[in-house]
């Protein structure tokens, strides 16, 4: 991703009917706006970014939130955006209401030397597994988190294959170890 | 567990759980595991306490493949997931990409991938109909449910060449137009449909045993399957009316007429019940497509991106130029990051895909509903007997390609 857009929690003033924060995000903003370290609103979707020690306040707050009312975790998901960028890591919540129908995505940026980040499990049980899953193709890890294992590759599979620098084949046949 | 007065001591059953509960394997290779899935149960008496899921058995790396991959060859990578329902995954990602690269989809084209997609479904479903009767012990059903199943794959075959990996879907619109001739086969196929889900409920919902087996069973309530995050059948089994076609319409889904079926109890006959009216929601929907096709491009016009015409490479160099730089650099996605959600035959399906601007994603990610589904079963599970678990199985149509990815 390019650098930051609409950092601030003030929306711009220069900003056309169509641009205007959607209502979710001029909630959150009047609301929170201390959480948010960067709001994009690209291809109506919505992102926030947010700090990762705060990830658990922020997801238990939007659960029960009456303007947002994001009770369902579609989806926890890692990317690795190079391995020059800094921070080098993030981790994408994608977040659904069941009755407002509407969608938001959190992210989690984070620096190859703290990959730590609360576990979401306490607040949705989904969680587990999507969380699992980032923890083995990426390593970050969850803090909390109930039953931190391998879900998709070997347990004694070295390191992490989502990574860029990870070959796509893989460093020796994992047969002949 | 109780014990009667006159058995002698040593022959009392002593109710110690650390005793005797039994640790056994079920899988890899177990028939109804549907693929290659292992659970590690434990078993007290026959009754479930703990089952582990252990999954991976069929991880070929796919979302790492992406990054290697152009967007366009990244359409056949997507059939191999759910293997099942491979149009569905089609429509996913190149709905990703066309978001990314902000793209109007002909009118024609929309049609096409509604049709074709509902088809899918019902194929998905009758799948799973013919499974999990053959897991429950209802064997019949199975030839039935196949014999429905040719009748579409037939039709896939006819559009796009291929019965169980199609790649009919393109990022801009269709790989090519339906060939002449198929309107009136698919109506035939939609014609007969109604009458043989009618010989499944006569083969199946009918049946005392069948009954038995999945009333009652693996229970789940509503805020439960929210809080797991189930989706598709499974949640609309719990008694939620959430479909994404209805909630985030797609391709068109706004227009169409169709119910949401849901079953208040959430067990596994609900599910049925929920599929098999699904079904016949699967058809209308279809039959309303077909309806609606009118002749028109099938292909967005936009030349870096849509591959062109046979006949214009012949006559147009620019054409010959386009179709050159497209296959041999791709093309370039303009940076950003989506997410797009469709309702596949097994519930959300998801493509989180993120682009640096280049010809290849520099992220593609799957919410795969069969591995979300899956990750309930523990909880399913518990307190229900051995011989259910196969049935609880069943009634979450998992699909292990989508899970293990």
């Amino acid at each position: 991703m390019p650098g930051p857009e609409t950092t601030e929690p003030t929306p711009e003033p220069s900003v056309s009917s169509e641009q205007a924060p959607s209502p979710i995000v001029a909630a959150l903003q009047r609301e929170h706006p201390e959480w948010l370290t960067e709001v994009i609103e690209a291809y109506g979707e919505v992102t926030f970014v947010v700090p990762q020690e705060l990830i658990v306040t922020v997801c238990s707050f939007l659960k029960g939130w009456p303007e947002g009312r994001f009770d369902f975790l579609a989806d926890i998901c890692g990317a690795d955006r190079g391995v020059e960028e800094e921070p080098r890591f993030e981790v994408n919540y994608h977040l659904f209401s069941t009755t407002k129908h509407h969608r938001v995505r959190i992210k989690v940026l984070l620096t190859e030397e703290d990959m730590h980040v609360q576990s979401v499990t306490s607040v949705w049980r989904t969680a587990n597994w999507h969380e699992r899953e980032t923890y083995d193709l990426f390593g970050v890890i969850f803090d909390g988190h109930p039953d931190l294992r391998r879900i998709l590759l070997p347990e004694d599979w070295q390191g992490h294959a989502l990574r860029k620098d990870f070959p796509l084949r893989g460093y020796e046949p994992y047969s002949l170890k | 567990m109780s014990t009667a007065a006159n058995i002698p001591p040593q022959f009392e059953i002593v109710d110690r759980p650390l005793d005797t509960q039994m640790t056994i394997s079920m899988g890899p290779q177990h028939p109804s595991t549907h693929g290659v899935l292992r659970l590690e149960l434990v078993l007290d008496g026959e009754m479930v306490v703990k089952t582990t899921p252990d999954i991976g058995y069929l991880h070929t790396g796919m979302e790492k493949l992406f990054e290697y991959k152009k967007y366009q060859q990244g359409i056949v990578i997507t059939d191999r997931m759910d293997y099942l329902n491979p149009l569905g995954n089609n429509l996913a990602y190149v709905m990703a990409a066309e978001k990314l690269l902000s793209m109007e989809i002909p009118e024609r084209a929309q049609v096409i991938r509604v049709l074709m997609c509902e088809l899918q479904r019902i194929a998905s479903h009758l799948v799973w109909l013919g499974t999990h009767a053959l897991d429950i012990g209802a064997m019949t059903v199975f030839f039935y449910c196949f014999r429905e199943r040719e009748k579409i794959l037939n039709l896939i075959e006819a559009a796009s060449g291929g019965r169980l990996t199609p790649s009919y879907f393109r990022i801009g619109g269709l790989m090519m137009d339906l060939p002449a001739g198929f309107e009136n086969r698919c109506k035939q196929f939609l014609d007969d449909f109604l009458k043989a889900v009618g010989e499944f409920h006569t083969l199946l919902s009918g049946n005392r045993i069948f009954q038995k087996r999945t009333q009652g069973i693996g229970r789940i309530s509503a805020e439960a399957a929210i809080d797991w995050g189930l989706s598709g059948p499974c949640l609309r089994g719990s008694g939620v009316d959430l479909d994404v076609r209805r909630a985030n319409p797609y391709s068109g889904y706004e227009n169409y007429d169709f119910e949401v079926p849901t079953e208040p109890d959430g067990d596994v006959w609900a599910r049925y019940m929920v599929r098999m009216r699904e079904m016949k929601e699967s058809h209308k929907i279809a039959t309303q497509a077909l309806s609606r096709l009118k002749p028109g491009p099938v292909k967005a016009d936009d030349p870096k991106v849509v591959l062109p015409d046979r006949e214009a490479m012949k006559k147009h160099m620019d054409a010959l130029i386009h179709h050159f730089l497209i296959i041999a650099e791709g093309f370039n996605v303009p940076a950003g990051e989506v997410y797009h959600p469709i309702e596949a035959s097994k519930g959300e399906l998801g493509v989180y895909m993120k682009s640096d601007g280049g010809p290849k994603p520099s992220r593609v990610h799957f919410r795969g509903p069969s591995f979300v589904n899956l990750s309930a079963l523990p909880d399913l599970a518990r307190g229900e007997m051995v011989a259910d678990v196969v049935a609880i199985i069943g009634s979450l149509d998992i699909v292990l390609g989508e899970i293990d990815r």
